[in-house]
Order: C-alpha cells, then sequence, then structure tokens
C-alpha cells in the first residue's frame, strides 16, 4: 500500500482522461468514474493512513529522477509521512463527497461531463501536491491546482461575474506564486537542491545566512498567501463563490487553501530556522483572520459569509504555524504546529459541510441572499441539524472537533499575549457570525413567503454527503483531545512529538467566548431583543467600511489595474503612432526620394544628354558654313592644311603663327558669311 | 648647302633647261588664267610637250615617250572632247576665276615657299647615279620583275576606270 | 638638282593657283594634270640626282605609274563632268553646291 502510494493521485487523473477523450457524451458514465476513481483513492489513503500508523509515522521516500543533466537535477517524487498521510485521507474524503454531492446538485447541467472532468483533475492536482518530495514538484502540482481551480470557478463562463472570478482568482493566486518561484529558486541556488529532506539538512546545518533564509521563507510564503487567501491577496476568494457550491466547497474550504497552509507546515523546518520569517507569517495570519472575521459580520450571502469565514479560518491556522516557528527558534515548546495541521483537518471536514449545505439552501430557495430565507428549519431538516453542527463545530463547543483544534490555537498564542487578544475576538465573532448565519436561515418567520413555498429538501445524493462530514465533524477531532498519549500530536509532528496536555483555564476561556458569541446572535437575531439596525446606526462609518470589504477592491482597481490599462494604453498609443508612424514615414521618404531621383533623372541626366545635343548643334550653327558645297572652298582649306603641315616641318614657330592665323580667319570669314547669308536654308542653292 | 653646288656643275646649268623651263611656266600659266577653255586646252598640250623635253634631260627617253603618248595623244584629246561636248559654254564670256581668286594666289604662294623650304632643308643623299645606258630595257625588266604586282594592279585600275567611264557616260535607257 | 626642284615646285603652286580658281570644271581638270606633272618631274629628277638603295630606275617607275592613274583620274572626271553637264546644263562648279548644308 504505501509503496504504491504514488499511484494515489493517478486514478482521478486516470478518470479525468477517460471522461475526456471517452465518456464525454456518456455523461452518467462519467461521473460514475469519476465517483468510482475517487472512491478508490480514498480506499488507498485510508490504507496509507493505517500503514503510516503502525509504523509509529516513519517516511517513506521514493524518486524517479526527471531531468538529469550536469547543471540540473530535477526527480518527481513521493514523500509519505503523516503529514502526507493525514492530508492524503483529508482531501480523498472530502472530494468524494464533493461528487457524489454533485450528482445531485448540477443536475441537469449541460457541462456535466466537463465538470466531473475538472473535478478529478482538480483531485489528481491536490494528491500530487500533497505526495511530492520537492519543491519543484510541488511547484508543479501548485500551478495544476491554480490551473483547475480557475477552470472551476469560471464553470458558468457565461456569467461575466463567473469568468472574472475565475480570472481574478488565477491572477491573484499567481502574483503570489511568483514569490514563491523566487523562493524555490532561492533555496534551489543556495542549497543546490530542490528536494525537501536534503534542503531541510542543509538549512539545519546553519550554513546558510539568516538574511538568505528569511528572505526565502518569506517568498516561499508569499505562495502561501496567493493559494490561502491572506492578506493582501484575498480578494479573490469571495469572488470565486460565483462557482458551482460543490466546488466552493472542495476548493476553497477544504483542499486547495489547504494547500497554502500545508506548505508552510511542510516547509517548517526553513520557517523555524528563521524568526522573522516565521513572525511575518504569524502577522499575516493575524491581520487576515481578524479582518476577514470582521467582513464576515455584514455580509447578506451565504456563501460570502462562509468564504470570509474560511480566510479567518486559514489566517488562524497561518498564524498558529508562524507562531510556532518564532517559538521553536527560541527554543520554546509550542503547540503551534500541532495545531494548525489539526486545524486543518477538521476545518476541512467543518467548512465543507457548511458550504455543502449552503449549497442545499441555495439549490431548495434559488437564491443566495440570507435576506430572502427564514425559517427553513421546518423544511429541510438534515441540512439545518448539520448545517447548525457545523456551526457549533467552528465557533468551539465542546465536544465538537472545532473545539480541540480551536483550543490549541490558542494555547498556540500563549506567550504572545496580543496574538491572544486578537484571536479570541475573532473566536467571539467567528461565532456571532456563523449563528447570525444560521438564526437568520433556519428560524423565525420566512422573510420572502414566494421562495419558501418553494423551497425543499435536497435529494438523498445531496443529504448523504453532509451526514457524513457531519459525523466527521463531531468525532475526526477527537483524535486530537488533549488527554490521547498516541493522538494526533504524537503522530503529526515537527521536529519532537508535541506532548498536549489539557489547559483547562485556556478550555474556559474559548468555551466562554464562544458561548458568549452565540449568545449575542440568539439574542439579536432570534429574540429580537437587540436590533440589528441601530447597531449599524451606531456605527455607521465602520459598517459601511466592513460592508464594503474595506475597499480592497476599489484600492487594488484604482493602485494596480487603472495604471496597468493606463500603461497598455500609452504601449498601444506608442505602436500605433510611432511604430507605425515609422513605417509611413519610410514609405513617404521612399515616395519622395523616388521623386527626387525623378527629378534628378529628368533634369541632370537628361539635361546632360540634351546639353551635348544643344552643345552639338550650337557648335554646328557656328561650322555650318564650311559646307559650302563649293569643291574649291574645300580644295582651299586642303591646301592651306597642307602648308601647315609642311611648316611644321620646316619651322615650328610659323607653324603656330599660321595655325592661330588661320583659325581667326576662318572664324571671321565664317562669321561674316553667316551674317550676310542669314540662318538654315532648306532648299539646295542649285540653277538649273 | 653643299648640294646647291653640285647642281651647277650639272647638265641643269645648261640654256636649254632654262628656255624649257620658261616655257613651260608660261605655258601653265596661260592654262589657269585664260577664259577661253580651248586656248587652255591647246596650252596644257604645250606644257605637256616641253615636260617631255624636261624628261629628255634628265635621262628619262622613255618616260618622255610615254608622256606625248599618253598625256599629249590620248588625255588631251579627251579634254578637247569633253570641251567640245559641253561647249555651251565655252563661247560665252564669263569670268573664269571665282571669288577666291585672291585667297587661292596667296595660298598657293604660300605653299611654294613653304614646299621649297621643306624640300630645301631636307640633307638629300645626293650622289652620283649610274643611269643604265638602255633605258626602255631596264624599264621593262623592272616592271616585269620587282614591279609585277604594281604593274599588274594598275592595269586593273585601267579597266575599273575604263569601265567606270563607260558606265558614267552612257545615255539614259541605253 | 635644285632647279629642277624650283620648277616643279612653282609649277605645282600654279597648278594649285588653277584648281582653287578655275570656275570651270575642265579647267581644274587641266590644272590637276599640271599638279601631276609637276609631281613627275620631281621624281624624275631626285632619279637622277638621288642615290637609291632600292634601284637606280625606281623615280621613272614610279613616274610611270603616276602617268598612267593620272590618265585614268582624267577619264573618271571628265566622264563625271560629262554626267554633270547633261544633268545641269553646265559646269560652273560655283554652281554646283548641293552638299551646302
Amino acid at each position: 500500500m504505501l509503496e504504491n502510494a504514488f499511484l494515489i493521485p493517478f486514478y482521478p487523473l486516470f478518470a479525468f482522461v477517460i471522461i475526456v477523450f471517452f465518456t464525454r457524451w456518456k455523461e452518467k458514465l462519467s461521473s460514475y468514474l469519476s465517483i468510482g476513481m475517487i472512491l478508490i483513492g480514498l480506499v488507498h489513503s485510508i490504507g496509507v493512513l493505517i500503514q503510516m500508523i503502525a509504523r509509529h509515522g516513519e517516511p517513506l521516500e521514493m524518486s524517479i529522477p526527471f531531468i538529469n543533466l550536469p547543471e540540473l537535477q530535477l526527480e518527481l517524487g513521493t514523500w509519505i509521512d503523516p503529514l502526507t498521510a493525514v492530508m492524503l485521507v483529508v482531501v480523498a474524503v472530502v472530494s468524494s463527497c464533493v461528487q457524489i454531492y454533485s450528482l445531485g446538485y448540477m443536475h441537469g447541467d449541460p457541462r456535466w461531463s466537463r465538470y466531473f472532468s475538472y473535478l478529478s483533475l482538480f483531485t489528481f492536482s491536490m494528491l500530487g501536491l500533497v505526495i511530492a518530495n520537492n519543491f519543484f514538484m510541488i511547484f508543479i502540482f501548485w500551478e495544476l491546482v491554480g490551473l483547475t481551480s480557475y477552470l472551476l470557478i469560471g464553470f458558468w463562463f457565461e456569467k461575466k461575474s463567473a469568468s472574472d472570478a475565475g480570472k481574478k482568482a488565477f491572477i491573484t493566486t499567481r502574483i503570489g506564486d511568483l514569490g514563491f518561484i523566487v523562493g524555490l529558486l532561492m533555496l534551489g541556488l543556495y542549497a543546490g537542491t530542490f528536494n525537501y529532506q536534503e534542503v531541510f539538512g542543509i538549512v539545519k546545518s546553519g550554513t546558510l545566512s539568516p538574511a538568505i533564509l528569511a528572505t526565502a521563507g518569506i517568498f516561499i510564503f508569499c505562495g502561501a498567501v496567493g493559494k490561502s487567501a491572506q492578506f493582501p491577496l484575498h480578494v479573490w476568494l469571495p469572488d470565486a463563490m460565483e462557482g458551482p457550491t460543490p466546488v466552493s466547497a472542495l476548493i476553497h474550504a477544504a483542499t486547495m487553501v489547504a494547500a497554502g497552509v500545508y506548505l508552510v507546515a511542510r516547509a517548517m523546518p526553513l520557517f523555524s530556522a528563521s524568526a522573522t520569517a516565521s513572525m511575518v507569517v504569524a502577522i499575516i495570519g493575524l491581520i487576515t483572520s481578524f479582518m476577514a472575521a470582521t467582513i464576515a459580520l455584514t455580509q447578506f450571502d451565504i456563501k460570502r459569509v462562509l468564504a470570509y469565514s474560511t480566510v479567518s479560518q486559514l489566517g488562524y491556522m497561518i498564524m498558529a504555524l508562524g507562531l510556532y516557528g518564532v517559538d521553536t527558534y527560541h527554543h520554546h515548546h509550542s503547540p503551534g504546529f500541532y495545531a494548525g495541521t489539526f486545524h486543518l483537518m477538521t476545518h476541512a471536514f467543518f467548512k465543507a459541510l457548511l458550504f455543502l449545505g449552503a449549497g442545499s439552501v441555495i439549490h431548495a430557495v434559488h437564491s443566495n441572499d440570507i435576506r430572502d430565507m427564514g425559517g427553513l428549519y421546518g423544511k429541510m431538516k438534515i441540512t439545518a441539524i448539520t448545517f447548525v453542527v457545523a456551526s457549533l463545530s467552528i465557533a468551539g463547543i465542546f465536544p465538537l472537533s472545532g473545539f480541540w483544534s480551536k483550543d490549541e490555537i490558542v494555547a498556540a498564542t500563549s506567550g504572545h499575549p496580543i496574538f491572544m487578544f486578537f484571536t479570541l475576538a475573532i473566536a467571539f465573532m467567528t461565532a456571532f457570525y456563523m449563528f447570525r448565519l444560521c438564526f437568520l436561515t433556519f428560524t423565525g418567520k420566512p422573510r420572502d413567503q414566494h421562495k419558501f413555498d418553494h423551497a425543499h429538501e435536497s435529494p438523498k445524493s445531496m443529504t448523504v454527503p453532509l451526514m457524513v462530514l457531519g459525523f466527521l465533524s463531531v468525532f475526526a477531532g477527537w483524535v486530537g483531545l488533549p488527554w490521547l498519549s498516541h493522538g494526533f500530536s504524537s503522530f503529526v509532528f515537527h521536529g519532537e512529538a508535541y506532548h498536549a496536555h489539557a489547559n483547562y483555564l485556556l478550555m474556559l476561556i474559548s468555551t466562554v467566548v464562544a458561548v458568549s458569541g452565540i449568545g449575542l446572535a440568539y439574542a439579536m437575531y432570534y429574540k429580537k431583543a437587540i436590533s440589528p439596525d441601530t447597531i449599524v446606526a451606531k456605527f455607521k462609518p465602520i459598517y459601511t467600511l466592513l460592508y464594503n470589504k474595506y475597499y480592497f477592491d476599489e484600492l487594488y482597481e484604482a493602485a494596480v489595474i487603472q495604471p496597468l490599462m493606463g500603461f497598455s494604453r500609452v504601449l498601444w498609443w506608442f505602436d500605433a503612432n510611432i511604430v507605425d508612424g515609422l513605417v509611413n514615414l519610410t514609405g513617404w521618404l521612399t515616395v519622395k526620394w523616388a521623386d527626387i531621383k525623378m527629378w534628378f533623372d529628368k533634369w541632370v541626366v537628361d539635361g546632360a544628354v540634351n546639353g551635348i545635343g544643344y552643345v552639338c548643334m550650337f557648335f554646328s550653327w557656328l561650322f555650318r558654313y564650311i559646307q559650302s558645297g563649293s569643291f574649291q572652298f574645300y580644295a582651299l582649306v586642303v591646301i592651306l592644311a597642307a602648308i601647315e603641315i609642311l611648316m611644321f616641318r620646316v619651322s615650328l614657330l610659323t607653324f603656330y603663327i599660321l595655325l592661330a592665323g588661320v583659325i581667326i580667319m576662318a572664324l571671321l570669314r565664317l562669321a561674316l558669311k553667316n551674317n550676310r547669308s542669314g540662318r538654315m536654308k532648306a532648299e539646295p542653292n542649285i540653277e538649273a | 648647302m653643299e648640294f646647291v653646288s653640285n647642281f651647277f656643275s650639272d647638265v641643269a646649268s645648261q640654256p636649254v633647261f632654262y628656255l624649257l623651263s620658261l616655257a613651260l611656266i608660261l605655258c601653265a600659266l596661260m592654262v589657269v588664267t585664260l577664259k577661253n577653255i580651248f586656248h587652255c586646252a591647246i596650252f596644257l598640250i604645250l606644257a605637256l610637250f616641253t615636260v617631255a623635253g624636261l624628261y629628255i634631260l634628265l635621262h628619262a627617253e622613255f618616260l618622255a615617250a610615254v608622256q606625248v603618248l599618253i598625256y599629249v595623244g590620248a588625255v588631251s584629246v579627251l579634254m578637247i572632247f569633253a570641251i567640245m561636248l559641253t561647249s555651251q559654254i565655252s563661247s560665252k564670256v564669263i569670268k573664269q576665276s571665282n571669288e577666291q581668286s585672291t585667297v587661292a594666289f596667296v595660298a598657293a604662294f604660300f605653299f611654294l615657299i613653304a614646299s621649297q623650304l621643306a624640300l630645301w632643308k631636307t640633307k638629300w643623299n645626293i650622289g652620283e647615279v649610274e643611269l643604265p645606258e638602255k633605258n626602255i630595257l631596264s624599264l621593262g625588266k623592272l616592271l616585269m620583275t620587282d614591279y609585277v604586282l604594281p604593274f599588274e594592279v594598275v592595269s586593273i585600275l585601267l579597266l575599273a576606270a575604263l569601265i567606270g567611264a563607260v558606265v558614267l557616260a552612257r545615255r539614259e535607257g541605253s | 638638282m635644285g632647279h629642277y626642284i624650283a620648277l616643279a615646285g612653282v609649277l605645282f603652286a600654279i597648278g594649285i593657283f588653277g584648281v582653287l580658281t578655275r570656275r570651270n570644271a575642265i579647267g581644274i581638270l587641266m590644272s590637276l594634270e599640271l599638279m601631276f606633272n609637276a609631281a613627275n618631274i620631281n621624281f624624275v629628277a631626285f632619279n637622277k640626282y638621288i642615290a637609291s638603295s632600292s634601284g637606280t630606275l625606281t623615280g621613272q617607275i614610279f613616274a610611270i605609274f603616276i602617268v598612267v592613274v593620272a590618265a585614268a583620274e582624267a577619264v573618271v572626271g571628265l566622264a563625271i563632268v560629262l554626267l554633270i553637264y547633261r544633268n545641269w546644263k553646265g559646269i560652273d562648279v560655283d554652281r554646283i553646291n548641293i552638299m551646302k548644308w
């Protein structure tokens, strides 16, 4: 089982390939194939987990070389350790539940096969991500997860908001991935390898400078910031609710966003070697968590509330891991790692349940807005009960699983008072907004009678996964009971096992906080003792800020998008005017050059030729009269020439004088004759 | 000028030479200036006769005979024939010299001077020439041996002239 | 020898004067004959007084040939004159100037 763990991602990949190439038009077959494959994967994952438990957590690594050049060696391989095994099971379980749920939810959708193919591809990517054994490979799957999330969020791409949301998700996570690549390359450069164990070995040996460790850590964290929707790259997650609800459950509750947390957990040796990086991680986590919780207080869309809740809970996990890094750096024991990973597991279950439940409600009421709902308990008992159970879990009520994990997170903040204060405040808010959601949706009078009448319980395919997840939300956390000697903390650990001990004070405080949150929600929304509207009116400016999500989208739009668009407009102007202008200029210059050459040809070249003609004509006009037609004149000229030649023999001086004299006399005579006899005479002068 | 002294010792100093040359010059002048062409022809014949005499003085007997036969006998007669045939204007009294007479005189005069200067400046190889006693015999031999090619060519030339003259002078259509 | 050369020269000059002056075409031909004879006298005089490496009678041979050629030329010239007379009814060379420009 364990040695074949690398097969696990290939089950959904196989489903993807078959659906895409062969069974696209056989919808039922596509979905059954996909579900079948993931169930096989689930079984295999459970087998791997059991074997890992039996081995007491001893890891296994297998790899094959991918690129083997002197300058670059890349490998593909698997690294199975307890964290991997747990993640495999979590991903497989949630994915199976979501796929079965989708049978009911997506009923009648024209692109059924495509949906299941995407789900399979996503599952393949996620499974591959968790079993990767080197940074390069995890990056490959990281990108694949990003791609599939784009495809799934924008699944109903006819809606502009959906396709925009897909783009937004992809681009925003891409920005985080840019940091990830930088961190990746830094590690590769300084450590000489991408393999986890080798890198961590080099990091532990302390040969790298703190600055490099901190920088590499922060950059790798950037990837997590993007994928897990931390501040400031959180803006895509709420918009991603445009996708189908099962997709939201799978991607944004349980798996893809967990990839960031998984990455931080996996790279913990790097973070625990650098207090700076870890503190950055913790602070970002805290800010995110607090910010998202405050926004969730004001939203009216079920899925938005849940989305912000996800962001907040992820912030919890990131913060816990960051604090663990800080504490470990200073050689304190901290439950942070155990808390973060444990919460990751429990959160996956109850958040997926919440989303699927919300999907069930939406399916029944055909609206996302809770202002349209109310009193649905009577109509959708299973949905309501499981939803409330999940809400109790997330609020952290004993003895549900969420209680245990949340408690550990609070425990992780001990030693950092500010963090603890805010964590408790966030816990309060979490409880409050979750139960606000519950009360407004399921209790009270229906606000929209028309929708209420149409509401009905969802089909079995949707309610069964709800129940499965509900069961897990209650009991899955029991592996982390602090009284267990071989609990979760002994299994999934970093460095050395953390032996959790029960801190009753903390448990009491967190329970009180949670109950008071529920109580407030009860008072406001069930009993209607305190009116929400008065509170809104009292805190109007704060309310507006929260309601508009701190204006993050508008900020990004103005600061980033508009300048980019402006820049692209500048470039377009450049291209259209200058580049094209140059081309046109060249054409115009060529024409002008042709004109110049024509002028030259006409006036200079032809002029020269014509000029020769004119010169000839001039001289002929001058010398024409030599042709007098009179033979005796010719003979005279001959005799004169003969004399001339003789003089050359006799005396050169006379020669020259005679020459000059002859020429002058000839010209004079010609000139005189010219004047006397006038210009050209056409007729020959013959008298018969 | 050493050759100048040479010729004074020769037959050229004989008075016959001076007589003949004077006659020649006078006849020539008559030829070029008389208005009546017929008279010119007569004087030409006289001139040619005197030239023949000069040839005899120069020990060129055959040439003198040739001169008389051909020039006087044939060419002059031919000229007289031509004069007769074109005699319509010979009766008129027309000024025989054209408008460039002055210039022609000057040109001829200068040509005379130029040619004489050129000739007298040249250093001729004056020496005693042994002329053969039998002039005709020697000439005949030479014509048939050394100069046979020009001889043949000249005969063809005469043929061409003959044919040419006949072609030129025949009447239209005959 | 100088006498002969002077004589020939004078004769030649007279001939030139005649060629350039005479109006009648036949007059020109007669002057031309004079010029030929002047050249002949020169040749024969050279033959008598100048020792030549190419034979003793070269000058006279040359003179014979000149006589022949002159005769041929006179024949052709007179034939042309007859033609001119026939066509233009006059042999005044002043009027024969079709070759004028």
